[in-house]
Formats: C-alpha cells, structure tokens, sequence
C-alpha cells in the first residue's frame, strides 16, 4: 500500500501539485497569537495550516553554570501530546519529541537570539534561567517549523517578572513591562528532497515520501545558524546549497507571520 | 399522568433531553426507553412518526449497518482473515471466504492479498447486537483500492455528498475526471490527475459544509465549472 500511496503522492508532486494544492515550495497559512497563558511569563500559539503548537515561556532565579557564570541559563522542551497524532504516545519523549526540542535549543542557542549576558544578575551567583516548553496541540506535519516558530514567539512575549528584595520571583505582583533581551529571531525551514525534488511544509500524508530532510535556522539577516539532517537518503553538496538557499528565501515570510 | 411528546416535530435535542412521557410510545434509532420517558441517545433532529419517536443524526461515529458499502482500512492481517477500520467505534473482520473469489491455499500468506493499511471497498453483511461486525468483499464493484487518496467526512453527511441517485458525486466525477467512491462510514476514496483531485477533495468539504442549506447542487455546479473551466450541469445517474 505504501509504494502505491507514494508512487501516486510522487506523480503529484513531479507536477508541482501537492497533496492540497499547493505549490512545491509554499507554506500553507501561518498565524501567531501572543499571550494565550496568564501564568507563563510569555506564550504563544502557532497555527501553520492545521498545525497546530503552543510554546511557553517561564523564568526562573538560579545559579548559572560553573563554565558560564555570567550568562542566564536556557532550557528547551517538547512535548508531544498523544491527542495531536494517534502515533504520539504518554511516558517520556521519544525521539521526534527529543529532536524538536533539541533542534530549536540548537537555533536559539547558537544565534545568540537571547542576549545571555543581561540575564546576568550577580556573577556567578543569581541569574535568569529561561525554560521553553513547547506542546503540540494538532499534527498535519511539519512540527519543527512551528514549534521554533511558537518558542521565538513566546520569547518576544515574555516579560520578566518582578523580584522581591531578597532575590525571589513575586508572584503576587504583576508582571513588569520588561522584556527579554532578543537580539536575533531564528526561524527553521526545514527542506526536504524526494527524488530531485525540494519542497518545504510536508503535511502528514506527505511524510511517507521524505528521503532526506535539512532543517535550517536562518536569523533575519539570512546567517544560518542551526542545521539538522534527517531521513535515510544522503545529500551532496550541491544538495545542501540549494536547501539552504531556499530555507534563506523562505524565512522572512515565516517571520513575517510574527 | 397524561401520556404526551414533549418535543415538537424536527426539533433539534441533545442526549438526555426527554422526547416523550407514557408507555404507549416506542424509541426508534437514536432513542430509548428510561421507565416512563422516552429519551434521546444523540444530537439529532426529532422525527416522530405516529408513536414511534426516532432521531435523525446530525452528528457522531458511524454505525455499522447491514448492506452498507463502506471504504474500509486493513489493521490486521488474522489467522484466517483481515481486521478492518470503518472509522467507527467497532473494526470489522473479514474472513478469506469473503475476501475474494481467488482460490488462496492453505498456509498462503495472507498479506499478498490485503496487506495492513490497505483501502477497500467492502459491504456491510452482519452486524451482532454486541456489534461484532462482519465485511464482505464478493459483490460488483467490491475491490482493493490503489493509490488515490482517503478523504474523510462525517457520515450524516454522505447523503448529501452522494446526490440525488449519485448526481451529485456524479457531477464531481465529471468536472474534475477523478474515480470517486463514497462509503457510506465517510471515508471517500478519491483518484484522478493531481489537480482534479484537489479541486474533487475541496468540493466535498464544501458540501460537508453546506450541507444543511439548500440549492446545493446547483450551487455546487456553478462552484466546480468556475473551479475547472468547464461547463458543469446537475444531472441524474447511478453513481
């Protein structure tokens, strides 16, 4: 059934028309909604197409690490919840799970998008930890791309609590009109190549026919700052160019969405 | 206490809400009996037909019925038969004598002839009251689907999606040149020419959506030409 299935999905695509119509290389709608959970520090909800994810952001006062002890500390967390797909199930992350977080950990981290230093409070001492959680609330495909979008969302909606005199979070106050430090925004693409073909936002019918998959994370200037290479088939290097070409040409209209 | 239908006719009830007081009533499909009152079971439209007090569904799983053809899904391959999914509450079992009119010998592997997550089209030929269901695949028209795509609606609306004696799928049939089967448990196998077939999935969604207003296929018709270019008339015919 599945080389049919794909055989019959591969004859569409070979004509640029998708599984809903779409050409090879668009992405289907996205939209953004900040500020969708009162007890988080920021939020946001993600929807590309029928995808849907929600990321949050909640900070907390720590030590930071012995090797950087004047940068705040970040976590990045996925989950995906087993009503989003019938394949996901309860119990600790498998590796779809482990790969979205650690992936938009990669992007985040790597473009410097938070300005680690200014969470810095006492050298050594007190600084702000950043934890992003991330949950997927309905699977059509293409979870990466909206989850690095959802946790960047959520990191421009966050805004830092107020500390009471000995160094602790108030809850009871209101939050202050401070917001993180963000000085990149990364967004992912991830490209896929099937046959001699690209194409970009694969819905879940779509996903039998991956054969390599490159996730890119851009920053707004273009600079690639995260990779991730999936599926079994290999990638020249020619291959990647053009996967990074087109995950360049593509991202401003995922950050647009914003 | 006086007997009486506490409800008016095609009024829309949830499940709970009572339809009727007295013994002299019946629940059909969709209704039961809790002492004295009848209730109903599902969101529905109220249908009462002299004492008989049934609904018609708007909403929920199908049902499997008895000569229903329906677009089933192969879950498992079993020692003497296939497991089917009927997008409903209850999976279907197939057994090698309704499964084809091949001869298959004894030990044969089963999977060369349905193998899991295979899409056919079968019939409905008994369901038990525990709702054990059986499928057969002997009968004109029953067969292994290949390719295509599996579109799924809710089955109150197959009727409408169906037509009038099929004009409906008939008229989707010819504007966009795709095969199309409708089973009745809303699943809807679809294949043609990649363009066609996305214009045909979009149409069904948009009677799914419809359904409840009228002039629909008239309005269907004017949808699809302006969607394919090509001149669309609602017409009869077995589908």
């Amino acid at each position: 059934m599945y080389q049919e299935q794909k055989a019959h999905l591969l004859r569409a695509l070979v004509k640029n028309v998708r599984y809903d119509g779409r050409k090879a290389l668009e992405f289907r709608q996205i939209t953004v909604e900040y500020g969708i959970s009162a007890s988080a520090e920021g939020s946001a909800r993600v929807r590309i197409g029928g995808t849907e994810v929600l990321a949050g952001v909640k900070l907390d006062l720590g030590k930071p690490y012995p090797d950087t002890p004047d940068k705040g500390n970040l976590m990045v967390n996925a989950e995906l919840l087993p009503m989003s797909n019938p394949k996901f199930e309860t119990g600790p992350p498998g590796e779809q799970a482990t790969e979205i977080a650690r992936v938009v950990d990669r992007a985040i981290r790597e473009s410097k998008c938070i300005d680690v230093h200014k969470l810095c409070i006492k050298e050594g001492e007190l600084v702000w930890g950043v934890n992003i959680d991330i949950c997927s609330m309905n699977d059509e495909g293409n979870l990466q791309d909206a989850a690095c979008l959802a946790a960047l969302a959520a990191l421009k909606d966050a805004r830092l609590p107020k500390m009471t005199e000995n160094n602790e979070i108030d809850y009871e106050a209101k939050k202050t009109d401070e917001k993180l430090p963000i000085a990149r925004e990364p967004v992912e693409v991830t490209v896929v190549k099937v046959g001699e073909h690209f194409f970009v936002d694969l819905l879940s019918d779509e996903e039998i026919l991956i054969e390599a998959r490159l996730t890119v994370a851009v920053t707004e200037k273009g600079t690639i700052c995260a990779l991730q290479k999936g599926g079994q088939a290999q990638l020249s290097v020619d291959d990647i160019d053009k996967m990074v070409e087109i995950a360049q040409k593509l991202a401003p209209s995922l950050r647009k969405a914003l | 206490m006086t007997e009486q239908v506490l409800v008016k006719d095609k009024e829309i009830v949830v499940p709970g809400e009572k339809l009727a007081i007295g013994m002299s009533f019946l629940p059909g499909s969709g209704a039961y009996r809790d002492s004295e009152h009848i209730v109903a079971q599902r969101l529905g439209m109220v249908s009462v037909e002299g004492k008989v007090i049934k609904l018609i569904a708007l909403s929920g799983k199908y049902l499997p019925k008895i000569k229903d053809k329906i677009v089933g899904k192969v879950i498992d391959v079993l020692m003497t038969g296939w497991r089917m999914e009927l997008n409903s509450p209850y999976s279907a079992v197939m057994t090698l004598k309704d499964a084809t009119s091949e001869f298959i010998a004894r030990g044969a592997d089963l999977r060369q002839y349905y193998d899991l997550g295979d899409y056919v089209v079968c019939q409905v030929v008994n369901v038990t009251s525990q709702k054990l269901v059986d499928v057969s695949m002997r009968g004109p028209g029953l067969q292994k689907l290949r390719g295509g795509r599996v579109v799924e609606v809710s089955p109150q609306k197959v009727p409408r999606i169906v037509g009038k004696e099929g004009s409906m799928v008939a008229m989707i049939k010819q504007a966009t040149g795709c095969e199309i089967i409708v089973g009745q448990n809303g699943w809807i196998w679809l294949s043609g020419e990649p363009e066609g077939e996305v214009v045909a999935e979009q149409a069904i969604r948009k009677i799914e959506q419809e359904a409840h207003l009228g002039g629909l296929t008239d309005r269907m018709a004017t949808w699809l030409g302006d969607k394919t270019g090509k001149s669309v008339a609602p017409r009869g015919g077995a589908q």
